[in-house]
Order: structure tokens, then C-alpha cells, then sequence
């Protein structure tokens, strides 16, 4: 589903970084990808470079077979097949939790007016949040908002979904209701990539955990080994420090 | 002090009321002092003159154009047709009855009047109000456009567009509006109409020259102000429509623009006020304007005092209709 192979990327301001080093990922349909590493590790750039919210300068990204980094590429259908979960839930504070849902679906997927409430009341449903389709995202509680966010992006019926960090702006006891609707998800066979710091959750859900530190990825396996065997010397002191 | 409440101990009741006392004896204390100064320099207020200039009763009369004998006076569907002759030519006059003058058989000279009606007409004033309004709403609306266009070709990573709108807002703001009129209507305005004339079209209206320069002028600004609205909304909501799909004009006709509008609402208010009130130069290119009317009213009428207070309260008028209009357009998006 998702392939990237050696991609480096770079920011300039305010001074030059290296933020990707030939980082690579592959990721198969219906998998359940976790990205782990400390802060300042490059995995939410790897993730937005995924869809190309940001720009990586060398290798390979496809999703479902097309070329991301192709300028030539329409990177607006390849984005509508590929959901995007922010930490800052990045609701349009100006539409109804229902309008949240049904804009793109109107306008990029070319659905009725009709078509489009149905399946995003549908949704709104499945999130556990469908009496509340009137109201504006502000008066909404984080983790309710985060949910509305998820089914904007299940809205399109992407393909895969990238999850950045979705539960870190959100109070401890909010947290749960999200990851409930993110397990979910994941069994009902929705591929993923998921950066988080949740280890309850990569432990549980996860099919494969990724490792990044200082822009490389450095481990990748099982959550089964990941956790409990980890190889890498840089891999056992993260894990020391958060376990 | 009010903007922060709490960090000081609340006023008393009586501290409220001295300082408003304090407030009314100082506004009619300056009113009463404006009164007497005008009485030692001997002016006449003449305010019942001031209605006329806004709507007055007109005096319109009908005149025979020929010496001759009324011969016959008829009235159909209310209108009455009067016939004047004489041995070589005969003329027929329609007025309304009531406003008749002469009776059958009169003998009449060439400029004596057969009929004479009064009608209620809109003054000068009235008349100079309407064209401020009509500038000033045509140039308001142009100027948005400009304005949000501009705007936009400003964050644009196009070299050609992004150094377009640079140039124009730089050009338009570092200059007085006064000479960009001077420059609207004596430079482009004749080589325009010079070459409207050379393809046989009639001369384009110094009002639209008018309107323009105020547009272009106000549009410099707007565009800065949008720019700011846009750039105040947050990344992540760019972000967010892209990554569902939408494209870049898409993501920004939905979900940036109203936002920012929403938020610089208040600033672009304040811009268009100005409009309003700079639109009283164009009496400089011989738009007949508000201020323009005032002075020919005042050059005929003699009272100075009285025109330009209205002056003033007319566009007071204006400004403050046009700020109740955005303020409940902003309760409104909120």
C-alpha cells in the first residue's frame, strides 16, 4: 500500500537540518504500522512526507501504486486516498461538525448534498459522537473533537490513514475514547501508520513497530519483539526511560 | 483600566457618576462657548434655510412660445390641452388642470406663462449625498475585489504575480491619494478618452475615473489587511483540506478565506470608513460630490457655518450606517 524507500529530508530555516536519512517503510494492506522514537526524531516528518505535506528532496514515496514525489503526479487524488489524523485536530472552526464531514466528500469525491450528510451522520455514528452533528467544533471537548477529525478523514474512504500523534494534545482521560475508536479501525482491517507515544496502544494493535531516532529508522519488528527484545542499544535506553 | 478588571479595587458608585457629570458639563460647556463665539463675530444662523438644500417646492412654469389668441381649452384624462394660434402658426400646450392660468379667448405674448405648478424637487445636497453614495459603494466593492485578488497574488510563490502585487501596493501606498486623482483624471483619463474618441466611442464619465483611483487606492490596503487575515489562520487548516483533497483555490475559497474575513472584518470596516470620507477629494476632478455641492451651496447661500455642519453630520451619517452594517455582519459569522 505504502511504499517509501531512502528518503532524506532537509529544512533550512532557521539552520540546516538532516530530518530523514534514508528512511524507509513499507506498509501492506490492512497492516497497523506504529512509528515510535523521542522528540526531534523525524517520524512526523516522515508521516507528512508520506502524503507529502512536506516535501522530501530524494527517494521513492507511492501510495496505492502512485508516485508521490512525481511533480507531474495530481497530488490531490492521491491525498483524498490517504486520511490525515493531526494532534491539533485542525477542525474548520467556521462549519458544523456535519459540515466538517461533508465538504470534501462534496467537493472532492463529487457526492449529493444527500449522499454525503448520509454517510457522514453514518459515521458520526460509528465515532459515537451523531447527536452532536449541529454544533461547532469549539464547543466540542478534545477527545470529541479528535473523533469528529477521524471520521472527517474516513469520510473519503481512504485507503489508508496516517495518525500523527492524535492523542497528544488531549487530556489523560480523553485519550481512551480515541484510541477506542483507532482499535476499531484497526480491526476492522483499515490500514494505518500511526506515530504515538501510547506503547499500550503499539503493544496491543500494532502488527509492525517502527523505530526512529535522529531521522533513521533503526529498529522495526513485532510489537512482541520490539518490546521485549529490543536490539538496538538506542532502542533498550528509550524503552528503559518510558517503561 | 477596564481591560483588565480585577487587578484594581472596583470604582465607587460615586466616582462613576462625578466623572459622567463631568463629561456632559464639558460637552455643554463647549457647545455654549462655540454659541457665543459665533454671536461676537456677528453671524446669523439661518437654519430654516438648510431643508431647501435637500428638498425644496419648485415653481414650474408653462410658457407660450408664440404671440396669439387661446382658442380652445380642453381637458381629457385629467391633463388639459390648451391652444394658442395665431394667423400663421398654432402651438398646443398639455399641462395639469389645476395649474391653470389663462381662460378661452386670452391674447397672449411669446414668454407669458398659460400654467404654473409647484413640485416638490431633491436639493443639492440630497443630490451631492447620493453621488458620495453611489462612489463611495461602487468603489467599496471594487476595492474588495482588488483587495482580495492582491492579497492573494501576495503569499503566491509565482514570481510574476507575487512581484505585481509589491510593486502595486508600494506604488499605491507611498503616494498621496490627492495627486494619484490628479494623475487619474489629467494623465490616464485624457489619453483615454483621446482614444475612446479616435475608436468613435463617447467619453468615458469623470466619476468612473473617480471611482477607480479611489478603488486602486483602497485595494493597496485591503490587500495588506487580507494578506494579514490569511496568514493569521492557522497552517494546520491548509493542512488539513489538502490532506482530504481539495485543492489549493478549493482549500482556500472554503476554508481559509472565510475565516479570515471573519477576522479582519473590524480592519477592512476602518479601510472602506476612509474610502467614504476621501471620496470628498473627487471634487477636485469636478465630481459633484458632498463637499463639492457644500462649497457651491455655501458660495451662493452665504452660510458657512450651518452647510458645513451638515456637511459633516451627512457623512457622519454614512460612516456610521456603513460600521452598523459590518458589526452585525461580524455578530452574524460569529
Amino acid at each position: 500500500m505504502i511504499r517509501a524507500e531512502q528518503v532524506n529530508k532537509y529544512f533550512y530555516a532557521p539552520h540546516e537540518i538532516h530530518a530523514l536519512k534514508d528512511a524507509s517503510l513499507h506498509v501492506a494492506s490492512g497492516e497497523v504500522v506504529v512509528i515510535l522514537g523521542p522528540s526531534g526524531s523525524g517520524k512526523s516528518t516522515f508521516l507528512r512526507c508520506l502524503n507529502r505535506l512536506e516535501y522530501a528532496e530524494s527517494g521513492t514515496i507511492s501510495i496505492d501504486g502512485a508516485d508521490v514525489l512525481d511533480p507531474k503526479a495530481n497530488i490531490n487524488t492521491i491525498r483524498a486516498e490517504a486520511g490525515m489524523v493531526f494532534q491539533s485536530f485542525n477542525l474548520f472552526p467556521h462549519k458544523t461538525v456535519l459540515e466538517n464531514l461533508t465538504m470534501a466528500q462534496m467537493s472532492v469525491r463529487k457526492r449529493s448534498k444527500a449522499e454525503a450528510d448520509e454517510k457522514g451522520m453514518m459515521l458520526l455514528k460509528k465515532v459515537g459522537i451523531s447527536e452532536k452533528f449541529n454544533v461547532y467544533p469549539n464547543q466540542l471537548s478534545g477527545g470529541q473533537q479528535q473523533r469528529v477529525a477521524i471520521a472527517r478523514s474516513l469520510a473519503m474512504d481512504p485507503k489508508v490513514i496516517l495518525f500523527d500523534e492524535p492523542t497528544s494534545a488531549l487530556d489523560p482521560e480523553m485519550v481512551g475514547e480515541v484510541l477506542d475508536v483507532m482499535k476499531s479501525l484497526a480491526n476492522e482491517g483499515m490500514t494505518m501508520v500511526v506515530v504515538t507515544h501510547e506503547m499500550g496502544f503499539a503493544r496491543e494493535v500494532a502488527d509492525r513497530v517502527i523505530f526512529m531516532d535522529a531521522g533513521r529508522v533503526i529498529e522495526e519488528g513485532t510489537p512482541e519483539a520490539f518490546f521485549n527484545h529490543p536490539k538496538n542499544e538506542r532502542t533498550q535506553t528509550f524503552l528503559n526511560q518510558i517503561l | 483600566m477596564s481591560l483588565y478588571p480585577g487587578l484594581d479595587a472596583p470604582r465607587t458608585k460615586a466616582y462613576t457618576t462625578i466623572w459622567t457629570g463631568i463629561f456632559f458639563i464639558g460637552l455643554i460647556l463647549g457647545m455654549a462657548g462655540l454659541y457665543t463665539a459665533t454671536k461676537s463675530v456677528d453671524y446669523v444662523w439661518r437654519w430654516y434655510q438648510v431643508p431647501d438644500y435637500f428638498y425644496y417646492l419648485d415653481t414650474i412654469e408653462t410658457v407660450s412660445e408664440i404671440d396669439g389668441m387661446i382658442s380652445g381649452i380642453e381637458t381629457k384624462d385629467g391633463a388639459t390641452l390648451v391652444t394658442v394660434k395665431n394667423p400663421g402658426e398654432t402651438e398646443t400646450y398639455t399641462l395639469p388642470t389645476e395649474s391653470l392660468l389663462a381662460a378661452k379667448g386670452d391674447f397672449i405674448y411669446a414668454g407669458d406663462p398659460i400654467g404654473s405648478q409647484k413640485k416638490w424637487r431633491p436639493g443639492l445636497l440630497l443630490y451631492g449625498l447620493w453621488i458620495t453614495l453611489k462612489a463611495s459603494f461602487l468603489a467599496i466593492i471594487l476595492a474588495l475585489v482588488i483587495g482580495i485578488l492582491t492579497g492573494l497574488m501576495r503569499i503566491s510563490d509565482n514570481p510574476a504575480l507575487k512581484w505585481t502585487a509589491i510593486t502595486y501596493i508600494e506604488l499605491v501606498r507611498g503616494s498621496p491619494l490627492l495627486v494619484q486623482l490628479m494623475i487619474w483624471y489629467f494623465v490616464i483619463g485624457t489619453l483615454v478618452n483621446r482614444l475612446v474618441m479616435d475608436l468613435g466611442f463617447s467619453k468615458i464619465p469623470t466619476l468612473w475615473f473617480g471611482i477607480l483611483s479611489l478603488a486602486i487606492f483602497t485595494g493597496a490596503y485591503t490587500a495588506e489587511i487580507v494578506r494579514a487575515g490569511v496568514q493569521s489562520v492557522n497552517v494546520g487548516q491548509m493542512e488539513a483540506a489538502r490532506s482530504l483533497g481539495m485543492s489549493y483555490f478549493e482549500a482556500m475559497r472554503k476554508v481559509i478565506m472565510p475565516q479570515a474575513i471573519n477576522r479582519i472584518l473590524p480592519a477592512l470596516a476602518g479601510q472602506f470608513i476612509s474610502l467614504i470620507k476621501d471620496s470628498s477629494l473627487l471634487g477636485v476632478i469636478s465630481v459633484r460630490e458632498l463637499t463639492k455641492i457644500t462649497r457651491e451651496v455655501v458660495t451662493s447661500s452665504l452660510q458657512p457655518f450651518e452647510l458645513w455642519i451638515v456637511c459633516a453630520a451627512l457623512y457622519l451619517v454614512l460612516t456610521f450606517g456603513f460600521s452598523l452594517l459590518v458589526q452585525r455582519l461580524e455578530t452574524r459569522a460569529m
